[in-house]
């Protein structure tokens, strides 16, 4: 019997699944432990983990790990490839971490051209606290905070992290993928590697959003949750490479 | 500048703890502007890109203390420098570190408060840097220079000291040490290298994967944490705490004071023993762990205490607390601006000992504070 698929030699043998049923943090962090098996770095990697439901990376990946406060992973990152620029650094935010509470953190790490990778989860919601609105709600959507929906009166606008990510110089790779479908999860393992593959070239900082379910905070089946990515996320949020791509 | 060896040069308090940090064997410097502390980041801008080490003008000062963070979680030194206001930012840092067991090497060249102040020169920060102002229960080791000369062996002492005992450490000096200058001598750091290996990140090769963390789901596991990082602070508490005194074995009343405010009751003291009042000196030189111990075993011989600080009184607290009712503390303050001068405090003092105040504010709003 041909074997099709095997567990990531990068993920821990006795990890123990922390997420809810639908989640795409499942597929993302596999998608992560695939490229890391994929180009032989776990041995050289320190990441510097973020907090919210990303915060479990470390519970999943067998690889050196520092934890950093909510929003402060990309300083973190910082110091760490400053102190040890022959490592490989990523980060593993959410939306709210990435681009709510650390945008300053995130936005200079990639001003400065930081040689990191910074993989940020777009999920419109902040997961572990139970669904609230966070900096890409859409418009419209209804959360615990936003009980009739995003309106634009109190709540302003959802930010699209990718392209502005993509406007700073340091900024070497920029993209947005999905994880609704196996061709755009396929599409979202190449960006994951390219990302990586920017820091292995020194080019600079590399980037990659990824839209993703959140079936429990949505009130949806995981199989709502994707065609909500797929028939309304990706209309607002582009999928592409806004930076640094084959085009 | 000279590095590396004993001969005197005349130096600003900020620039011997940014050379001091660069004898140590800081790595990284990572720092967001602030009067009256700007220099240190100046002068290591230059530096550190000479050397080939790392400088980062970090977008705020929560980016700088998480970059040291991440930094010395890898193994190296690494140091951040602020000022009153912005040190407040970092305290979120400071739990996280405490919390991670992550060495990080703080420098607080004290301005004032509350909120932006101005850059008067005050030590209002005692209560931030020994009580701290992050969640949860933490201790940092806080060092108190009250000289450019010990800005220089300070800052020698927080390096070593962060790794030795992987905690975090401040370097509390004030505006008057950051900007005064000096003679003073680097010498040579003259502690061993700590070896880090043990735990530091370097990625995973040949070993088991490491994570330096402090997320608790298991109640019973963070409570062991807990009483761990308190069982480690007894043992600093009992091999590092360090004071000067002078002068206390005959004394009556002794003048307690931290920082540079040390310099004037030394001279005090003096002035007072050629009035007859025999007056000693008792100073902290480590704020955490406190001389607690010490200050009860003179204050068990009869001995009152006259505390002389600038801020509402913040170490009159932690000297009452040792004192403990044995005898009588006094409290000589001014919150902000000039400092207490040697004739301040030697009238302030003839005061408390000849009318029983226990309160003196020289110069300042009259105030009686319920001490």
């Amino acid at each position: 019997m041909q074997q099709v698929f095997s567990i990531p030699e990068s993920m821990k043998k006795d990890f123990r699944y922390t997420f809810c049923p639908g989640c795409d943090h499942g597929i993302a962090i596999r998608l992560v432990a695939e490229v890391i098996d994929e180009l032989g770095i776990r041995e050289n990697i320190i990441s510097s983990t973020s907090v919210g439901c990303s915060v479990f990376l470390y519970d999943f990946l067998n690889i050196d790990c520092v934890e950093a406060p909510h929003g402060r992973a990309l300083a973190s990152a910082t110091g760490v490839k400053r102190a040890r620029p022959d490592k490989f650094v990523f980060t593993y935010s959410g939306d709210g971490d990435f681009a709510s509470i650390g945008i300053a953190e995130s936005l200079h790490s990639a001003l400065r051209g930081e040689n990191i990778s910074a993989i940020c989860i777009n999920n419109t919601t902040y997961g572990m606290t139970g669904g609230q609105l966070g900096p890409t709600t859409m418009m419209g959507q209804i959360t615990t905070t936003s009980p009739t929906g995003r309106n634009k009166e109190y709540f302003g606008y959802p930010i699209k992290i990718a392209e502005h990510i993509a406007l700073c110089d340091g900024t070497a790779y920029s993209a947005r993928v999905a994880l609704d479908s196996v061709p755009h999860i396929n599409q979202a393992k190449q960006a994951i590697k390219k990302a990586f593959q920017t820091q292995l070239d020194g080019k600079g900082f590399g980037f990659v959003e990824i839209l993703s379910s959140c079936p429990t905070n949505w009130h949806m089946t995981p199989e709502q949750a994707h065609e909500r990515v797929r028939n309304e996320m990706i209309k607002v949020f582009p999928l592409g490479e806004f930076k640094g791509g084959d085009k | 500048m000279t590095d590396n060896n004993n001969e005197k040069v005349l130096i600003k308090g900020n620039y011997a703890i940014a050379q001091a940090a660069v004898n140590a064997g800081c790595q990284c410097y990572f720092g967001y502007p602030i009067t009256p502390q700007t220099e240190i980041g100046e002068y290591l801008s230059g530096k550190m890109q000479e050397l080939g080490r790392g400088y980062v003008c970090a977008e705020s000062e929560l980016g700088a203390i998480n970059m040291v963070m991440g930094a010395v979680s890898t193994g190296v030194k690494a140091m951040t420098s602020s000022s009153s206001p912005a040190v407040a930012l970092m305290q979120e840092g400071l739990s996280y570190a405490a919390s991670d067991e992550l060495p990080v090497v703080l420098v607080n060249v004290m301005r004032t408060g509350p909120g932006l102040g101005y850059i008067y020169p005050a030590q209002g920060d005692y209560n931030q840097a020994v009580y701290g102002g992050g969640n949860g229960d933490y201790k940092i080791i806080v060092l108190a220079p009250s000289t450019v000369q010990e800005c220089i062996d300070l800052t020698y002492r927080a390096f070593y000291l962060a790794q030795k005992y992987r905690n975090p450490v401040i370097l509390l000096a004030d505006g008057i040490l950051g900007q005064m200058m000096e003679p003073a001598s680097f010498g040579k750091y003259p502690y061993p290298e700590v070896d880090v290996s043990s735990w530091a990140l370097t990625g995973a090769k040949g070993r088991e994967a490491r994570k330096i963390y402090s997320v608790a789901t298991d109640e019973k596991k963070q409570i062991q944490h807990i009483y761990d990082l308190f069982k480690k602070f007894e043992i600093i508490t009992q091999n590092e705490t360090t004071y000067e005194e002078f002068n206390t074995e005959d004394a009556d009343i002794i003048l307690t004071s931290f920082g540079s405010m040390t310099r004037n009751i030394k001279a005090a003291m003096n002035v007072l023993r050629k009035k007859g009042i025999k007056a000693g000196c008792f100073r902290p030189v480590t704020l955490s762990p406190f001389p607690h111990k010490r200050v009860s075993e003179l204050a068990g011989e009869g001995k009152d205490f006259i505390v002389v600080e600038m801020n509402m009184g913040q170490m009159f607290k932690d000297i009452k607390y040792a004192v403990n009712g044995q005898s009588k503390v006094s409290l000589v303050n001014r919150p902000v601006g000039e400092w207490l001068s040697v004739e301040e405090i030697v009238e302030a003092v003839e005061n408390i000992v000849a009318k029983g105040l226990t309160v003196v504010n020289p110069g300042g709003v009259e105030y009686a504070a319920s001490v």
